[in-house]
């Protein structure tokens, strides 16, 4: 369970020298948020970087006139596959294992965990090198390693930032967002030696320098390495193929000049067909770096003689896809192809930085998969719902139309009636969270969201938002929230006009 | 029961919903996007796309190219290149006995390989609209790490048809059972300050030659 009194120093303080439960204890979203908004450096630097990409992107997007019928088949694309996930992963399976490589299964994290501990223990190395992979920090397997004596490299350049300096990401796309140029020096002068090769001699801020430092300090680890871990962006059922975007050429090195490659992917990254992947690397590039194409992109089919890794397995993770998978509506979160674009968008992102989500999943994309991931009866799990102004900005970036604002409605309507939910395969009924730690949470995070004026939207266009997609029975905290002590001087005027406008009476309340 | 049985169990009990008779191709997906955005002269945009992401291009026809890669390896002061074992010989006639030939073989390691300064590759396919060179492991392209470790890469195009104007279109050339790269400019990041830098840990020379061109 989280502690909802915990400080958000405490995160910071984790990283990759915390054995396991990175995220647990994590202070529910309002706490860490604040703490954040007080952060200027912090701050500075996210609104930089998030309206520099932004821009970017629209550019890259307007480049293509089919852009919204490619997002209409990508989102088509992915519901076939989700409505259909047991086929497609039994056909994954058979391609693969046909192509010589190795599948395994993990129900949740702990025995991905162990799968890839023991994998990496059989080989008898003790140093893997890592390609940076969402769903390796969401089961938080460097710490895994750790526990048994096995030291992961990451190599991705802001995933090393992030190792060096002891810290958590913030960011899907640029895990290290959060840190300027100057301090990232900082971080390499003094981290470097106790990881491998030091940094440079009067090391410089300049970009071009801090990456020079990455390449030499990482390039023995590449020459030596003889296992590799990865994620994957997307796995087609139909040919067994597994498929890595990246910038860095890091990811390359992992992926082939070990001599054993260990991949490990959430169950929802398969793709139909070989002809599906022309939508998504259309739709991912421009969406996350707001390039035509991403410097390079591997992709491998099983093992090939005589060319990369000759051992290469396959380990299938669901730590609460599955349970994500069982709401009709919540479902289409595991759309997702982390492109990152809806944190580049999102004023409460920009304002709370990524670490107030309090998962490997930061932003709107966060606030409505981690809740389903883990459940919602933590204060933290239960205050993501609450941790937007449901402005709907990230549904129109969005590159497979994730209606981001109707999931939060409906995680928002769990989180004050309770009600059916599967954790972790099984149905089970969860408590309403009023008059919880959970409630407290959740209004207080939605306070910090409405309080923030740039995180406000304009009452326009949330009314249309809300109208659209009309929720059945929104529940009623216009008595049950304002009875609460604790919530902060005004989430008030809009807020109430919006549940209001939205709820046409003021019935159900307690 | 074993862990596959667990997570293809909780599948399909969490997609109660879905009605027996429906197949996955019952599913509709309208492929209504373009197949191609009808680049006027797909060769010269796959050269502006290619330079815009930092790429240098170069054209040459048959009898000009030799000396074209001599002078690129000569450029980087190159004492040493890959050759794949499938490389057309004339391709390197130009170059000096002195730079030393390293074949593509599968007992080269990996730290001899970061020893040597060039390689000279074909490709698979190029993609006009993305400035995407894709490498397939053909007998002109060799092993994949050996585009990586090097820190100069000469890549051959043929023009124009090598050259395709769409991912879609470069999707249907491929084979997706070989192991596949796909080169978009030099190895950069922008995970400082999101700003693009060019060369972290591929190849932070990328040359290409478009072959068969007037120059
Ligand atoms: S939710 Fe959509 S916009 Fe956000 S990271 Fe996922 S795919 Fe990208």
């Amino acid at each position: 369970m989280v502690r909802r009194d915990g400080l958000p120093d405490r995160a910071r303080r984790g990283g990759g020298a915390v054995s396991g439960g990175t995220y647990l204890g994590m202070p529910a979203f309002p706490v860490a948020a604040e703490s954040a908004t007080r952060n200027e450096r912090l701050r500075a630097n996210l609104t930089h970087a998030t309206h520099t990409i932004r821009d970017k992107r629209a550019r890259a997007v307007a480049e293509l006139p089919d852009w919204q019928r490619l997002r209409a088949a990508g989102a088509a694309i992915k519901d076939r596959t989700l409505r259909h996930l047991d086929t497609y992963l039994e056909r994954l399976e058979a391609a693969v294992t046909a192509a010589g490589g190795q599948v395994h299964w993990a129900a949740d994290a702990e025995a991905a965990n162990r799968i890839v501990t023991e994998l990496v223990l059989a080989t008898g190395e003790r140093e893997v090198v890592k390609v940076k992979s969402m769903a390796t920090q969401e089961i938080e397997l460097n710490a895994a390693l750790e526990r048994a004596g096995v030291r992961a490299f990451e190599t991705d350049l802001a995933e090393l930032i992030v190792q060096l300096g002891d810290d958590l990401p913030s960011h899907i796309l640029v895990p290290a967002i959060h840190r300027n140029r100057r301090e990232i020096r900082d971080i390499f002068a003094e981290r470097m030696g106790a990881w491998g090769r030091p940094a440079p001699e009067g090391l410089s801020d300049e970009p071009a320098d801090l990456a020079e430092a990455a390449r030499l300090h990482l390039r023995q680890k590449f020459l030596d390495a003889k296992v590799g871990i990865s994620g994957a962006n997307f796995m087609v059922a139909e040919t067994g193929t597994m498929v890595v975007v990246e910038s860095e050429g890091n990811g390359r090195m992992c992926l082939t000049l070990p001599e054993t490659l260990i991949s490990v992917v959430g169950i929802e990254k398969v793709v139909p067909t070989w002809r599906d992947l022309e939508v998504f690397l259309q739709l991912l590039p421009r969406s996350s770096t707001a390039e035509r194409m991403n410097p390079y992109t591997s992709m491998w089919t099983g093992t090939t003689d005589g060319d990369g890794p000759s051992t290469f397995h396959l380990v299938l993770v669901d730590n609460g896809r599955t349970d994500t998978l069982a709401d009709e509506v919540g479902r289409q979160a595991l759309r997702c192809i982390r492109c990152s674009a809806c944190l580049n968008v999102c004023p409460v992102y920009e304002r709370a930085g990524g670490h107030a989500y309090g998962s490997a999943y930061p932003g709107p994309i966060g606030a409505i998969l981690t809740p389903q991931l883990r459940g919602v009866d933590s204060a933290l799990d239960a205050s993501l719902p609450y941790a937007s102004s449901l402005c709907g900005a990230c549904y129109e970036v969005c590159p497979v139309a994730i209606d981001i604002p109707e999931v939060l409605v409906r995680l928002r309507e769990r989180v004050v009636e309770g009600g059916e939910v599967t954790v972790r395969g099984r149905r089970v009924r969860i408590r309403p969270a009023r008059g919880h730690a959970a409630e407290r949470a959740a209004m207080r995070a939605a306070a910090w969201a409405f309080d923030h004026p740039g995180a406000m939207v304009a009452g326009q266009r949330l009314a249309g938002r809300m109208r659209r997609f009309q929720p059945r029975r929104l529940p009623g905290p216009g008595r049950a929230w304002s009875a609460t002590r604790d919530v902060p001087p005004l989430p008030a005027e809009s807020f109430r006009a919006w549940w209001r406008r939205t709820r046409g009476d003021d019935g159900e309340g307690d | 029961m074993n862990a596959r049985e667990v997570v293809l169990g909780r599948v399909r009990r969490a997609l109660a919903d879905v009605p027996a008779e429906e197949t996955p191709e019952r599913v509709a997906v309208e492929r209504t996007y373009l197949d191609s955005h009808q680049p006027a002269d797909a060769v010269a945009l796959l050269a502006e796309n290619l330079a815009d992401y930092r790429a240098v291009v170069h054209r040459a026809s048959g009898a000009a190219l030799p000396g074209l890669v001599a002078e690129l390896l000569a450029g980087r002061g190159a004492a040493s290149v890959v050759v794949p074992a499938g490389l057309p010989a004339g391709w390197l006639a130009a170059v000096p006995p002195r730079v030393r030939r390293v074949a593509d073989e599968e007992a080269v390691t990996a730290r001899e390989l970061d020893a040597v300064d060039s390689v000279v590759t074909g490709c698979a396919v190029a993609i006009a609209e993305t400035g995407t060179l894709v490498l397939d492991g053909g007998p002109d392209q060799g092993r994949r790490r050996i585009t990586l470790v090097p820190d100069h890469h000469v890549c051959v195009v043929r023009v124009p048809e090598q050259v395709v104007d769409s991912v879609p279109q470069g999707l249907r050339r491929l084979d997706p059972g070989r192991p596949l790269t796909w080169i978009s400019g030099p190895s950069a990041t922008s995970d400082i300050e999101l700003n693009r830098v060019e060369g972290v840990h591929g190849p932070r020379r990328l040359d290409v030659v478009l072959l068969g061109s007037q120059s």
